[in-house]
């Protein structure tokens, strides 16, 4: 196996986790790092096929993996915000309950 | 020739030392062992500075605060030997951590108990990985040794709330959380004010900034950046961040021990208090070689003809210089309240820093004027930090004084 | 050079597994910034040392720090909640989705022939070939994600404020 398929195995896994957490998980702070993990499985193979790809001298794939750094951060800074005003309105962040669009 | 060939010889001595030892290694081991003596070497120098800083700070003070300071821990087993000026205290509080009960509350988190001191003093010790110590002393030669330092630096945060959440008590949380705060709001002031310096020297290799500013005019008036105004103002910002950073007064509100009890160390005694004391000296001791190598020339020597002296004298004299800077402002300043902290953080530092930012930028535009021209680049460049210091500082006191005392008779 | 791969996989992958696993929100929270630092582990492995240090730096320093927030923010009581998962029904559901498209990645992965690039070296990428790339060819991408930076930091205070436009501030 070559490490090239090791690299795209470990992130498929780790994407993989991230899925099961968000789909299985009820608590909104759980399903916001399940989705960080697949950011992160995503950018893991940014990196594999920049580092064996046929042109690495080019370096898009660490120019993107660092744009999407940039809006992981975003995203989480937004999606906590998100779910400390969910927790203002219900008192707990059970996602099954924040079903209701009046506040 | 002879004082040339000594230099030269005293420059190089402590690779030639390593390399030595290496020698006698056998093959499969080599670059272990240059490893590990890198480290150990780091360890020893670092370790037996933070022993005496703490004394050092404690005799400063006492003088500061017209007193004499510890003076009276001698030798052991020798009950009227020479006194030695106090300066064996720092074993003596060693073997007092040392031999002191480790109390872990019942209902603590008894791993994260136990991780908290171990991380935080790993992650300060790793910020003295990419430090420039000599010309040719740069244990990992990283192109973004900048970035690294301010990676390892801010792992830090880490540890604090572990420190307050695992002792699972409401005050050392809190204070975990104001400590947080503090660091979180002092961070981006400091990441901020060295930006100039990566505008100026183009590079984010700390060895190259260094040699950046190994110039001098007429042989004797250093090009550090420290010597330029947005530098100038730039070093101003920096030490301030920096203090807030490492948590030293007057910004030490995390463990103020005469209000809290000590913050987030509050369950920690023995060793692991010792650890976070430890982890705090390292920190501050690290920010102070980032603000030497950054603004003050790093290991260069002031004037061209004192080079003879070898570059990591310059660098150790450097740092003991800031730490020694770092006392004097404990022992001068009082602490401030938490919203002036953050206020100060917020609504002057940042703006600043921002500004500054433009100055540098101003400074590397204007790189080629000579002449009067150079006298205007100067002036422009002054008024552009010290105009908005003026405005923002009257904002930030305005409306505030004179005080009132609601609680405390006047 | 692959065993270090495999040891790097094995703690991204323990870490994270667990930590969506765990019953207590601080203990997932803390295991999956050891996952994050597994990656950034991977990054320093495959040769992107800048990528690694931004990503410790922010995920590690930042990220980390809102999502700490966050969860002690929400709780009720003194006493850390456990987080049960919501049904039975649901988890296995959400385990065979998770489980189906592992297997269809993992097949697709194994069954495709890489025409792989085989140089033992990293390739060699300066800190300023990079700088010049996003300064030059990747220029406007930079300053929208500085906008989407500054909006979303904008947006993120506005939602977690509760103070009313009515409300006075609370002044001491």
């Amino acid at each position: 196996m070559s490490p090239l398929q090791i690299c795209l195995l470990l992130s498929s896994l780790l994407f993989c986790i991230g899925l099961v957490g968000v789909l299985s998980r009820g608590s909104a702070i759980l399903v916001l790092l399940g989705v960080e993990l697949m950011l992160n499985a995503a950018n893991i193979n940014f990196i594999a096929f920049w580092r064996y790809g046929p042109n690495p001298d080019a370096g898009t794939g660490i120019v993107f993996v660092l744009f999407s750094i940039a809006a992981a951060a975003a995203e989480a800074a937004v999606g906590f915000a998100l779910v400390i005003a969910v927790y203002r309105h219900q008192r707990n962040i059970r996602l099954q309950e924040a079903n209701r669009l009046k506040g | 020739m002879i004082i040339a060939a000594i230099d030269s010889y005293l420059e190089v001595a402590p690779l030639a030392w390593r390399d030595a030892v290496v020698q006698w290694c056998p093959e499969p081991t080599q670059w272990l062992v240059h490893h590990l003596i890198t480290i150990v070497a780091i360890l020893a120098v670092f370790g037996t500075l933070f022993a005496f800083t703490p004394l050092a700070e404690r005799k400063l003070l006492g003088r500061l605060q017209n007193r004499l300071g510890p003076n009276r821990s001698g030798l052991p087993w020798w009950q009227n030997g020479p006194k030695l000026w106090g300066l064996t205290q720092p074993f003596a509080d060693a073997v007092k951590a040392l031999t002191k009960e480790d109390i872990v509350p019942a209902a603590a988190d008894k791993l994260l108990h136990f991780l908290a001191p171990v991380l935080i003093v790993a992650f300060s010790l790793l910020t003295f990985a990419v430090l420039p110590f000599g010309r040719h002393l740069v244990p990992v030669g990283l192109d973004a040794a900048l970035l690294y330092f301010f990676a390892a630096g801010s792992a830090t945060e880490l540890a604090i709330f572990m420190a307050g959440w695992a002792s699972r008590n409401k005050y050392s949380l809190l204070a975990a959380m104001r400590a947080l705060a503090q660091v979180i709001s002092y961070e981006l002031p400091l990441i901020l004010s060295v930006v100039p310096i990566v505008l100026i020297a183009g590079t984010l290799s700390l060895q190259d900034i260094v040699l950046a500013q190994g110039f001098w005019t007429f042989g004797f008036l250093p090009h550090w950046f420290v010597f330029t105004p947005w530098g100038f103002a730039g070093f101003l910002l920096f030490l301030v961040s920096a203090l807030a950073e490492s948590n030293r007064s007057p910004f030490d509100l995390p463990e103020a021990e005469s209000e809290l009890i000590a913050g987030h160390l509050t369950e920690y005694s023995g060793f692991k208090y010792a650890l976070f004391f430890m982890a705090e000296y390292f920190g501050l001791t690290a920010l102070s070689g980032l603000g030497v190598t950054l603004f003050l020339g790093g290991w260069q020597a002031p004037c061209a003809f004192l080079q003879f002296i070898p570059s990591w004298l310059w660098f150790m004299g450097k740092v003991i210089g800031m730490l020694l800077l770092f006392i004097w402002i404990r022992g001068t300043l009082l602490r401030l309240r938490i919203d002036q902290l953050t206020r100060l953080a917020w609504q002057f530092m940042v703006p600043l820093t921002l500004i500054n930012l433009g100055n540098a930028a101003f400074w590397s535009l204007t790189a080629g004027w000579t002449g009067p021209l150079q006298l205007v680049r100067w002036g422009v460049s002054l008024a552009i930090i010290v105009i908005p210091f003026v405005l923002l500082g009257r904002r930030l006191s305005a409306g505030r004084h004179p005080r009132t005392y609601r609680y405390a008779a006047s | 050079m692959t065993f270090a791969l495999i040891i790097i996989s094995a703690l991204i992958l323990g870490c994270a597994a667990v930590a969506m696993a765990l019953r207590n929100l601080i203990h997932s929270a803390l295991l999956l910034i050891g996952s994050w630092a597994g990656v950034a582990a991977f990054y320093l492995w495959a040769g992107a040392e800048f990528v690694a240090f931004a990503q410790i730096l922010i995920y590690i320093g930042a990220i980390s720090m809102v999502v700490l927030f966050a969860v002690l923010l929400t709780r009720q009581g003194d006493a850390p909640e456990p987080v049960e998962f919501p049904s039975l029904s649901r988890f296995v559901t959400g385990l065979i989705a998770g489980g189906g498209v592992a297997g269809v990645l993992i097949g697709a992965i194994l069954g495709m022939p890489f025409d792989v690039r085989t140089a033992q070296s990293a390739p060699a990428l300066s800190v300023k070939e990079l700088g010049a790339q996003l300064m030059g060819p990747h220029a406007v991408s930079l300053l929208v994600i500085g906008l989407l930076l500054t909006v979303a930091l904008l947006g993120a205070v506005l939602l977690a404020s509760d103070r009313r436009p009515d409300q006075p501030e609370d002044t001491p």
